[in-house]
């Protein structure tokens, strides 16, 4: 009995000795800092980051100083807490969301054959640069589909991808994966687009498709906040300084320009009128009207819900009630 | 009867010849406007040396070779240059081009000089006048002949093979040329012999064009300096690779090997007979032959054609379509490219035009894949086409590198031979643009980190 006892306890610590030892000798040295800044992540593994996934882009902060804000799902708050793990300071990013610049749907746009062969765009490009009359056109073949990691991007009835701005983290695949460079990254909550990026002649455009930017120049020249320019006959937008007022839907002729919701009717207040009696700025119930006094005030359409309290109230009749269509 | 060995793989098309191979080469009409685009082979593009309004001669230099790979291009006949714009190219894509519009007196330009005494230049005068008429691969892929007969310091070339195989079913181009032009084949080799100094010569043809294999052993003559061998039946016998490995059984090592790397050089007999005409007239490549055929067309032809001709004319030549046609494809069956519009022009590397009729297009939709194995014992380069469709649909770009994707020649044969009807050759061509697109971005990724 005491023979098995003392055999016994010996083999164990024996064992623990040797365990002991191992642990020691064999330890891997993680730094901590990784796992807490992995805990932060969203865990999508997307690739935005340019990394292998959310434990390479962790490891790559913490031992290469690659900088916090560049995971792209996780946005602003990731960024921050990233930040705080890190003891860096860390400017805000804006989140952003994909669109898509074409509005040429089956409907509107002709196609130059009839594509057989896989249903993939990039496959389709190979086939003399896919089946669209126009060179700059989405193929609609849904490549974007199949790669967005978050299920935010659907093909529709008409062709075209729609992109879900709930499921959108802004990562950037679609657009990289995009062999018509048809989708871009705009800053979340912008709804006005050019939904165009022809840089064909105006006719050439008319031929191939109703609703392509002909490189008019009308909504250029309305833009109160200069967003807009024209390069090489196509309309394009600079969203750091849209304040989508929404002036360029009604303009553009070939109605390219799309932003906010049908049917749905803004208070437009036109800056050269508006003396900055700020009336509306007092009547607003939604508080969706800001300026400074004596000087022409916006309205914020992400809050106006078209009520017509400013107009009924502006004594130079500078606000306008504008419907979408 | 010199030994040959076989290559592994390949398909048996039925070839259709028929429609084509008594029809004597004619010369065809002058269209009412030519396109001559600036990109006809691979390498660099031309710039034009004409401007629109411009009149030209026929066989004047209208676009400069811009670099060591890229060739020249020249005008097909004289006239009027109309515009320089992106057109229509049979690469499915709007690239530039000069649009002429002939005066009809089809007038030579007068710096055309042809020499007797040609085979006593030297091999790099010889080269020179090669680069600066133009002359590039006829067979299709259009590379410049004379960066071909540029073998680098170090690499030595033994062996000449003239290609006259013409595996491709329906064409009958390269196998006209060799029976109603032997005489040009057989200098044209001389010139290139004299330029590398080889010793070994074979002229391939495949055993199916009987005709052809006595005509050029006729045109050799008693001495002859060059063997003709006929060859198995079998597709893709002319693809240069596997015609060295069933001659001179060497094989062409894989991921970016060249025929060179192998002391081999492979030329077309189109290619052949351009190098004569070039060095002996002093001619440019402003023409070629062309077979229009396939069972679309009112009467098929071989047609001496200008460079630049919209094969719309040509087809008119043919008497037009038959009946509605189904598909319009540039080049072979096996290999051709689908074209969408009748306005794409002839350019060097185009053998031929095959119209087919709409009741003879059957699109089937691809089944599942059945691994039955076929694609693997037809592809002549031993590739698993299977495998690399899937790792193109995964995505797995690294797997497929691995599995020697690259070394695919995209000649069709496992395309055409599965039964579940899988655009294998589609996938394939999607597989290769991907992962050079992966290495370009790996370079970039290279570069910025340095």
């Amino acid at each position: 009995m005491i023979e098995a006892v003392i055999t016994l306890s010996g083999i164990g610590l024996l064992a623990s000795l040797g365990l002991g030892l191992a642990a020691k000798k064999f330890a891997v040295h993680r730094n901590p800092m990784i796992d807490k800044v992995e805990q932060t992540l969203p865990g999508g593994n997307c690739g935005a980051c340019g990394m292998a996934g959310c434990t390479a882009y962790a490891k790559a902060v913490v031992e290469e100083g690659v900088p916090v804000n560049a995971c792209a799902p996780g946005g602003a708050e990731t960024a921050r807490q990233i930040a705080q793990i890190m003891g860096v300071d860390v400017s805000p990013t804006e989140s952003r969301v994909a669109v898509l610049l074409c509005k040429g749907g089956k409907g509107e746009s002709l196609s130059r054959f009839e594509y057989q062969g896989i249903m993939d765009c990039k496959a389709a490009m190979i086939v003399a640069g896919g089946n669209k009359a126009c060179a700059y056109g989405c193929l609609g073949l849904g490549t974007c589909e199949q790669v967005c990691p978050f299920d935010a991007i659907h093909i529709d009835r008409t062709g075209l991808p729609v992109i879900d701005e709930e499921k959108c983290t802004g990562c950037g695949i679609c657009v990289q994966n995009c062999p018509k460079q048809v989708l871009t990254l705009a800053p979340q909550g912008m709804r006005v687009h050019v939904r165009c990026h022809s840089h064909d002649k105006g006719g050439k455009v008319k031929k191939v498709c109703q609703v392509g930017c002909i490189g008019c120049g009308a909504c250029v020249r309305v833009c109160p906040y200069d967003a807009l320019s024209l390069d090489d006959g196509l309309s394009v937008m600079d969203y750091s300084r849209c304040r989508q007022c929404g002036l360029c839907i009604d303009q553009c002729p070939t109605h390219n320009i799309t932003g906010l919701i049908q049917g749905q009717s803004k208070a437009r207040i036109d800056p050269s009128v508006c003396t900055g009696c700020t009336r509306c700025d007092a009547v607003c119930p939604v508080d969706a009207i800001s300026g400074q006094s004596e000087k022409p005030h916006a309205v914020d359409d992400s809050r106006c819900i078209g009520c017509g309290l400013c107009r009924s109230v502006c004594p130079v009749d500078a606000v306008t009630m504008l419907t979408f269509r | 009867m010199s030994k040959v060995w076989r290559f592994q793989g390949g398909v048996h098309p039925y070839d259709k010849k028929d429609l084509s191979r008594d029809k004597p080469i004619e010369v065809a009409g002058l269209p009412p406007r030519l396109i001559v685009p600036l990109v006809q082979h691979i390498g660099a593009r031309c710039e034009p040396l004409v401007s629109s309004g411009e009149l030209v001669k026929k066989g004047q230099k209208i676009g400069e070779a811009q670099g060591f790979v890229s060739a020249p291009v020249h005008a097909p006949t004289s006239g009027k240059v109309t515009k320089i714009d992106n057109f229509p190219h049979p690469l499915g894509r709007f690239l530039p081009a000069i649009e002429i519009e002939p005066d009809g007196s089809d007038e030579w330009t007068e710096d055309i000089q042809g020499r007797e005494d040609f085979l006593s230049l030297s091999p790099d005068d010889l080269r020179a006048v090669i680069r600066e008429k133009g002359i590039v691969g006829m067979g299709g892929a259009a590379f410049p002949t004379h960066v071909k007969l540029s073998p680098p310091q170090g690499k030595t070339i033994d062996t000449l093979i003239i290609n006259g195989s013409e595996c491709e079913p329906y064409l009958t181009a390269d196998f006209r040329l060799m029976v109603e032009q032997s005489d040009k084949v057989i200098q044209g080799m001389r010139i290139m012999m004299t330029i590398l100094g080889v010793e070994t010569l074979f002229i391939a043809i495949e055993a199916n064009k009987p005709e052809a294999i006595h005509a050029m052993r006729e045109a050799l003559g008693n001495e002859p300096f060059a063997k003709v061998v006929p060859l198995k039946v079998k597709y893709p016998q002319g693809a240069e690779k596997q015609l060295i490995k069933t001659l001179v059984n060497r094989e062409v090592p894989s991921s970016g090997g060249l025929p060179m790397d192998v002391g081999v050089l492979v030329q077309n007999v189109g290619t052949t007979a351009s190098i004569f005409d070039a060095v002996r007239f002093g001619i440019p490549l402003v023409e070629r032959v062309v077979t229009v055929t396939g069972e679309g067309i009112r009467e098929p032809k071989n047609l001496r054609v200008r460079i630049g001709t919209p094969i719309g004319y040509l087809i008119e030549t043919c008497g037009g379509f038959l009946e509605t046609p189904g598909k319009v494809i540039l080049g072979g069956p096996m290999m051709g490219v689908s074209q969408y519009t009748t306005d794409i022009p002839v350019v060097k590397g185009t053998s031929g035009i095959l119209v087919f009729p709409a009741t003879h297009v059957h699109v089937e939709d691809p089944q599942s894949c059945i691994r039955c194995g076929t694609c693997v014992r037809v592809c002549p380069k031993n590739l698993v086409p299977s495998a690399l469709a899937l790792f193109a649909k995964r995505g797995l770009l690294d797997e497929a590198e691995r599995h020697y994707a690259l070394d695919c020649i995209e000649c069709g044969s496992c395309a055409f031979a599965c039964p579940a009807k899988i655009p294998l050759v589609h996938w394939l061509r999607y597989l290769k643009g991907e992962v050079l697109a992966k290495r370009a971005r790996q370079r970039e990724r290279e570069t910025n980190k340095k």
